[in-house]
Parts: structure tokens; sequence; C-alpha cells
């Protein structure tokens, strides 16, 4: 075992399965997300995000979904570092072959921009509903049970700071890039593929590359809009 | 209609004496070249000019240059086996290329594939990921009638598709971890879909791995750049089978 685990496919299959882990996760999250768009009482986002902070399998849930980031964050380290040592002298005349903005090519790059998003979007939010706490998350929500704010906290950001949309909007363009090319990998690295579902795959990962970056975008461009 | 002749064109190439040496590129002015001359006969011309000035002519691997051997390598402005596609270097002809145009000729840049000297890589290595689970175990004996070993049109095609890499190293060179998984994807392939594959199946996949990983090459990451630049046009989704392979054989440890 311990072989599979230090071996170049045993570490990619980690990253495989934790990419594919972190896709349902975004699944959901956008989901939720979308609420804040289709009620602007803010009724509809705060039962969502109370229903989630409250339920016991969200709380199992959430040190494993830590757990999956940090595998997947800390192995994408450690194989691309590897994998750049495979090739100690560099050509000269570059690698005209694919695109220099092929997201396969970058997937390391953009999983870093992504990185830097997450920390920050963690500090915006995260830190504030779980261990700070905001005067903003205090306000009434008006659904006659007690329960934190969370929309007036999302709503003021995006209302009152336009850098914060602009970088959420690149936030959700870095994500569906990097899926668009993660999610068929993922099955092509624990064999799921040939020569047929090469296509289906592929067509696949750029549909929800297209929905994680437009919906994930439309929140913050709605409320630059609509306030 | 007669070829057009270049000129003039310029071939900036790798120079290394050796192993060891620390190499640098230099830059030879080609004149009068047809269009019609593949680009190693190119490199023949420059190489006679070369030993006529007196200078060491310029060291690069080639055999039949007829695109079936696999000896050809070379990685011609930003590609491997030149800007054509579906062939080999030896394959690549000067019509690809224009007049006063610079033509950089590099060697693989794989650290599993040393230069031995110029633009000539020592590709053993390939040699040795075969030697640890590219094979199939041949009782001697009798020939079996073909009809005992029923074996579907469509998977004799594809275990020939995958027969059809000549580990030219292509996509080694081209990929950007330098991973070898296109050439063993092929090698596992073209048993695994075949009867007389299976008595190894359990330790191929897993014996050529741990052997590519020992070697120095890296790993995949699924950007199709060796397909593109497979002479074969192996497909990636040999890739998918190695894979599958590996994992069942090791479930099952």
């Amino acid at each position: 075992m311990s072989n599979f685990l230090s071996a170049s496919i045993g570490r990619k299959v980690f990253m495989s399965l934790t990419g594919l882990f972190l896709i349902s996760f975004l699944l959901i999250h956008l989901t939720l997300n979308l609420f804040l768009i289709f009620d602007d009482s803010g009724n509809l986002f705060n039962q969502a995000a109370h229903f989630m902070a409250t339920n016991p399998i969200i709380k199992v849930m959430e040190p494993i979904l830590a757990l999956g980031f940090i595998i997947h964050i800390i192995w994408s380290g450690w194989i691309t570092l590897d994998n750049m040592k495979a090739r100690p002298q560099k050509y000269a005349s570059g690698d005209q072959l694919l695109k220099w903005w092929a997201p396969s090519k970058n997937m390391f790059i953009l999983g870093c921009m992504i990185f830097i998003f997450l920390v920050l979007h963690i500090f915006n939010f995260w830190v504030k509903m779980k261990i700070t706490g905001d005067p903003l998350l205090d306000q009434a929500t008006g659904t006659g049970v007690e329960m934190h704010n969370a929309y007036a906290l999302v709503s003021n950001l995006f209302i009152n700071f336009p850098l914060y949309d602009l970088i959420y909007v690149l936030g959700g363009i870095l994500v569906g890039l990097h899926i668009s090319h993660g999610f068929w990998s993922a099955f092509q690295t624990i064999g799921l593929n040939n020569i047929n579902w090469m296509k289906r795959l592929k067509f696949l990962a750029n549909l929800i590359g297209i929905v994680f970056a437009v919906g994930f975008s439309s929140i913050p461009i709605y409320f630059l809009i609509k306030f | 209609m007669a070829d057009k002749i270049l000129n003039k064109i310029y071939v900036k190439v790798w120079r290394q004496n050796n192993a060891t040496a620390k190499g640098r590129f230099e830059t030879y002015t080609v004149e009068n070249v047809s269009q019609g001359t593949s680009f190693l006969e190119m490199m023949d011309i420059l190489n006679d000019e070369l030993i006529l000035g007196g200078k060491d002519p310029i060291a690069f691997d080639h055999d039949c240059r007829e695109g079936i051997c696999g000896m050809c390598s070379l990685y011609i402005n930003g590609h491997a086996h030149g800007p054509d596609t579906q062939v080999t270097t030896c394959q690549l002809h000067m019509r690809k290329f224009h007049e006063g145009q610079t033509i950089t000729v590099e060697p693989w840049r794989v650290g599993a594939f040393p230069v031995i000297k110029d633009v000539m890589v020592d590709r053993t290595a390939f040699e040795k990921i075969q030697q640890a689970g590219g094979f199939v175990s041949v009782n001697t004996g009798g020939v079996p009638d073909g009809n005992t070993l029923p074996i579907s049109q469509d998977d004799a095609e594809e275990a020939m598709d995958a027969a059809a890499c000549i580990g030219c190293g292509a996509c080694a060179a081209t990929c950007k971890n330098s991973s070898a998984m296109l050439f063993l994807a092929a090698k596992v392939s073209q048993f695994a879909k075949l009867p007389q594959g299976q008595v190894e199946a359990k330790r191929r996949a897993k014996a050529m791995y741990a052997k590519m990983d020992e070697l120095g090459f890296g790993g995949c990451t699924n950007t199709g750049a060796c397909e593109l630049a497979c002479p074969k046009s192996i497909s990636i989704a040999h890739i998918a089978r190695l894979n599958r392979e590996y994992l069942k054989a090791k479930l099952a440890d």
C-alpha cells in the first residue's frame, strides 16, 4: 500500500477523488448561493444558511470537506514539484502545441489563484459567521426564528464594495476554468474513461465549468446592477 | 510542378560535445534547399557543408527514414517531430518552412533521456520500461488453431491501434511533465485487449508504472499534448485503460 501512496498514479488518484468531492460540494454551495438572487428579502438564503449551520450531517461533513481541500492543495504542490524535476532543462522554443492559456497546462497556477481567493473568501464570510461575529449578522431576519442574518453580510459586501464584486467574478471564472479540465481528468485518472466517454466527459466538464463560472459570477453582478 | 527553392534558411541547433559537456546553440545558414527535401536531408546537406569546412557534423538519430522505426527525434520550433501532424521528423518536409526562417532544433528535453551528443538522446529508459512488463509469455509448441481464440474485430483494432507505437519518445518529449504515460499506455493496451495478454495482466501495469517512476519520468496531468505530438496518433483513452489495469491489479493485492 505504501508504494501506492507515493507512486505517481497513487498521488493522482488522491487528486481526482478529492477533486470530484470538492466539485460535489461546490454544486451544493452554488445551489444555495443562488437563493441570494431569487429572494431579495433574504429569507430564503438565511433559512438555507441556518439549515446548513445546524444540520448534523453538515457538521460531520465540515471537517471532511476541510480535509478534502487540504489534501487537494498539498498533493498538488507535491505532484507539481516532482513533475517539474522530470525536465531539468527547458526547451528554448517553448511548447507551441497547446495554447498558453489551455486550462490543462495551467492547473497548478489556476489552483494557486483559487487558493488565494479561497483564503479571502473564508475571511469575508466563514470567519465572521463562525468565530468573530459581525453586527450585520445580528440584524433581525424577520423569520421569527433566531438565526444569523447571513444575507445582510453578503449583500453588504457585494453592494458596497465593487472591488470585491470584481474579485468574486474572477473567482467564479477561475473555478470554472479549473473544473473544465479537472472534471474529465479525474475520471481519466481513475480509469473510468474510454474513446466514447472521452467526448461525453469533456463535454460535461465544459458544461459544469460554464455553469460554475456563470453561476458564481452572476451573484455579485446581480447585486451590483440591482442595488 | 517543381518544388520551390528556399534561398536561405537559418538552423539554430543545440550543440553538445558529449553527455557531460555544457551545450550551447549555434546558428548555421543553409542555402538553396528545395521544399521537396525532407528535414533530415536538409540536415544531411548542412552536415556535408560542415564536414567540407572541417567542422564537426551535427549528431542526430535516424534509421529507416520511412516513419516506422522510431529512431528519429528532434524538437523543432516548439514541436516534437516538427510542425506537421502524424509524422516523424524523417517524414517532415521543408515545405513546412518558409524563406529566411530560423528553425530551432533541440534534443528531447527529458531528464530520463540524457543527451549523448548534440541532438541525439539516450532512450534506453523506454527499453527498461518495456523490459519491466511489455511482453507476453510465449510457450513453444505447435501453432494453435485461430478459431480456438475468438477475438472481436473491435478489440483487435484497438489493440492494433496501441501496437502502432514506435517508441520514439515524442510523448515524453512534448509532455510538460516529461511523462512516459502514453508510451506505457500503448504498451499495456496492446496486450490488455487480447487473450494472450491476460497471463501477465496483473503485474504488467504495476511493473511498468513502478519502472517509469523509478527512471524519473513525471506523472500524467492529462493535458493531451502527447496524443497531438504522437506520430501514430495514439489516443490518450489508452491511458485511462492503463490506469484501470493498474488500479484493478492493485485492488486485488
